[in-house]
């Protein structure tokens, strides 16, 4: 049944049917409606589960990290300067194979101070070894949220779901929630086998030297690129319960013989959706969402962009001194391609600023400018900088 | 006469408590207090706890992969968290309904300095963990540098004496009394060479639902510069000197002291160790300091009341002489 909920309260029903034992969070524009919902759910009976206030972002992590080895199912969230403060444990988290789920709002990060979104957070967590999915729209965030304990039980990964903040946080739309008997029978009760047990004691987290750390990472690096398989499983079999998909690795949409795609992550789609029924009919673009970026689905990648002569990425990160950091990853992976299509690569809508319409125009007036594959902030206003700045 | 006493190690062994959650043949140095009162601390809670270890020597000592010298559940995630992680172990044991305790180990640098934020949340939201901190007074992992815990005038790798300094500038941190105005059930100090004081204070803090304290003070041969074999003199003379007393905090407020049967000048301590030795010159700024430590000791004696004026089977002398089964059997 579709309700009219803001983002942020069907992310945290979406949780609450996952059955978590143990949350913790801290607050942090814009993930504090996420947390505040849950706890509501929680002072309201509606959701059976130890709700740590912690002292920081931090400690947030630190304390989910605790309560999956002692054998509870725990969620957090967070944003931005966050995302940044967990940085150090979520590296730990991940590379002792947790499986955990943690909600990314995402913000853009200081300096200069900006609460608005873009994705700059996760992005800059990419090597941290979680998965990392992107959601295009809330019903989105929704069932992801619940595929990601699925994927993170069977891949003992941690999973990253990352909404855009505000855009989708904060903005009602009508969201199919699923029933508790559905989440129920796609989310069995879960063992974590190296659980801390005093029957079967275990030490976890040792120090390991150069004759292992080696082979740690290696089957670290493999466990994310054989979670494709599970991402893609869990989307099939929740589209088989709820008639719902979220994209799998990627999805690709618009007309077949399209020789131009736009690549985006996130909810940027929906504007680009948009902004093509606005142009001329039979307007030959393709829309690629990367809803995966860790793992990343290189060779699906390749699969969705044979034939293309133009590829444009857009994203709402980048790399300063480098460029895009989506752009560089598909750019190496079309290479691989007998006949690669040529990249652009812009950002845009840094620090919350809108991206309107016309974005998609003139990405297509791009493809005719000479010196369209250097990367650039699409939508800045180089008038407003010092000359040497430009 | 005297009578040659032989005992084959079999019997010694029956003489150990039956369950030793930390085992021999980790990679401690000789004589490491850390290793004996984490040894002890183990023996005391039994073998239903589960430990978050904070980044250290006894993280690194104890589990060089893929060996590991504990017999209890044990995980050391990072440096600065072991008090949130083992608050998320002990929210988790809660919500299954389980009554296995949570135990959270961390040296004086993950507790006094790095930890200090986590431990306190941990206190502050009352987790029913009893969180013991291994105090050898600096960072020894690293190579000994100063840390707030760290005694003043020490000298460190990162305080050394020079012509412009005599070692660390600043005061030791007063860690139990910031930890007790929490005002949780139980905080307390200990010394590694006080073992039934230690059980005694373990078994207490395990007894109570709620967040606990134990400060251990740990002998590091190697940074406080002693031989291997001196470490429980050496820590017993920081008791009997008054420079680390053996107290207990209830709720915020003192509860009990151990008393000092003879109290000793702070220089029977200092001279023990290679940390002070620049203390011991003709220089008047030598002197100085050590007037300025003993003053240090004799505050401590002064208002947690350490004089003791009887031979207390609980005092600095009756305390280590505890025979199993009798009634100073703690």
């Amino acid at each position: 049944m579709l309700q009219a909920l803001e983002g942020s309260q069907a992310v945290a029903q979406a949780v609450a049917l996952c059955r978590p034992q143990v949350i913790a969070a801290y607050p942090i524009t814009p993930q504090t409606h996420i947390v505040e919902s849950i706890s509501r759910l929680v002072a309201d009976g509606k959701l059976h589960c130890e709700f740590v206030s912690v002292e920081s972002e931090f400690s947030a992590a630190s304390v989910v990290l605790g309560a999956a080895i002692a054998g509870s199912r725990a969620y957090t969230a967070t944003s931005s300067q966050g995302i940044l403060l967990m940085a150090e444990v979520l590296f730990n988290i991940a590379g002792m194979r947790v499986p955990l789920v943690m909600t990314c709002a995402n913000r853009a990060i200081s300096s200069p101070l900006s609460i608005w979104n873009d994705q700059q957070d996760s992005m800059s967590v990419r090597d941290a070894g979680w998965i990392q999915l992107y959601c295009a729209d809330n019903q989105e965030a929704v069932d992801t949220s619940i595929q990601a304990y699925r994927i993170a039980e069977r891949t003992e990964l941690p999973v990253m779901v990352c909404m855009d903040g505000f855009i989708l946080t904060h903005t009602l739309e009508g969201i199919d929630i699923p029933t508790s008997k559905q989440v129920d029978s796609f989310l069995p009760p879960y063992q974590f086998a190296r659980q801390l047990d005093p029957r079967h004691p275990l030490s976890l987290g040792t120090l390991v030297s150069p004759d292992f750390y080696p082979e740690a990472r290696h089957s670290h690096h493999q466990a994310l690129l054989n979670a494709q398989a599970e991402i893609v499983s869990a989307d099939q079999d929740w589209f088989a319960l709820t008639g719902r998909k979220s994209g799998g690795l990627l999805t690709v949409e618009g007309p077949e013989q399209a020789t131009v795609a736009i690549l985006t992550i996130g909810s940027v789609l929906g504007t680009l959706r948009a902004a093509l029924e606005e142009l001329p009919p039979g307007q030959p673009v393709k829309l690629i969402k990367l809803r995966s970026f860790r793992p990343f689905p290189k060779e699906t990648l390749k699969a969705a962009c044979k034939g293309l002569k133009d590829l444009i990425v857009l994203e709402k990160a980048f790399s300063p001194g480098s460029g895009g950091i989506v752009g560089l990853e598909v750019l190496a992976a079309v290479a691989e391609l007998p006949r690669p299509p040529r990249v652009h690569n812009f950002a845009a809508g840094l620090g919350g600023r809108d991206i309107p319409l016309d974005i998609l125009p003139r990405l297509l007036a791009v493809l005719e400018e000479p010196d369209n594959n250097r990367f650039r902030i699409i939508d800045v206003d180089l008038e407003r900088l010092p000359l040497a700045d430009r | 006469m005297t009578t040659k006493i032989i005992t084959a190690i079999s019997e010694l062994r029956k003489k150990q408590p039956r369950f030793r959650g930390l085992e021999s043949g980790h990679r401690a140095c000789l004589g490491c207090g850390e290793a004996l009162a984490a040894r002890l601390v183990t023996e005391a809670t039994g073998p239903d706890v589960l430990v978050a270890n904070a980044t250290g020597c006894l993280e690194i000592f104890t589990t060089p992969w893929p060996e590991s010298a504990w017999r209890i559940p044990w995980v050391h995630s990072l440096f600065e968290n072991t008090g949130a992680v083992a608050a998320g172990m002990e929210s988790a044991l809660k919500a299954q309904g389980k009554s296995t305790k949570v135990l959270a180990f961390g040296g004086d640098g993950g507790t006094f300095d790095i930890g200090f934020q986590a431990l306190s949340g941990m206190l502050e939201r009352g987790h029913s963990v009893l969180y013991v901190c291994f105090d050898n007074e600096a960072y020894m992992n690293t190579g000994i540098q100063r840390s707030s815990s760290t005694p003043h005038a020490a000298m460190t790798t990162t305080s050394p004496p020079g012509k412009e300094r005599m070692g660390k500038r600043h005061l030791k941190k007063d860690i139990v009394s910031i930890v007790a105005a929490h005002h949780i059930p139980y905080a307390a100090t200990a010394s590694v060479s006080y073992p039934s004081d230690i059980r005694k204070k373990v078994r207490r803090a395990l007894a109570i639902d709620g967040p606990t304290f134990l400060q251990i003070h740990c002998p590091c041969p190697l940074g406080w510069g002693h031989e291997g074999h001196e470490s429980i003199m050496v820590a017993r003379l920081a008791v009997q000197t008054g420079l680390f007393p053996l107290i207990e905090l209830e709720r915020g407020g003192l509860a009990s002291a151990m008393p000092i049967r003879n109290i000793r000048p702070v220089t029977e301590y200092l001279q023990m160790q290679q940390r002070f030795r620049h203390l011991f010159t003709d220089e008047a700024r030598a002197k100085e300091e050590l007037e300025h430590i003993q003053a240090i000791a004799d505050h401590n004696i002064e208002i947690y009341g350490l004089r003791g004026d009887s031979k207390d089977a609980f005092d600095s002398e009756g305390m280590d002489t505890v025979r199993r089964g009798g009634m100073r059997w703690a």
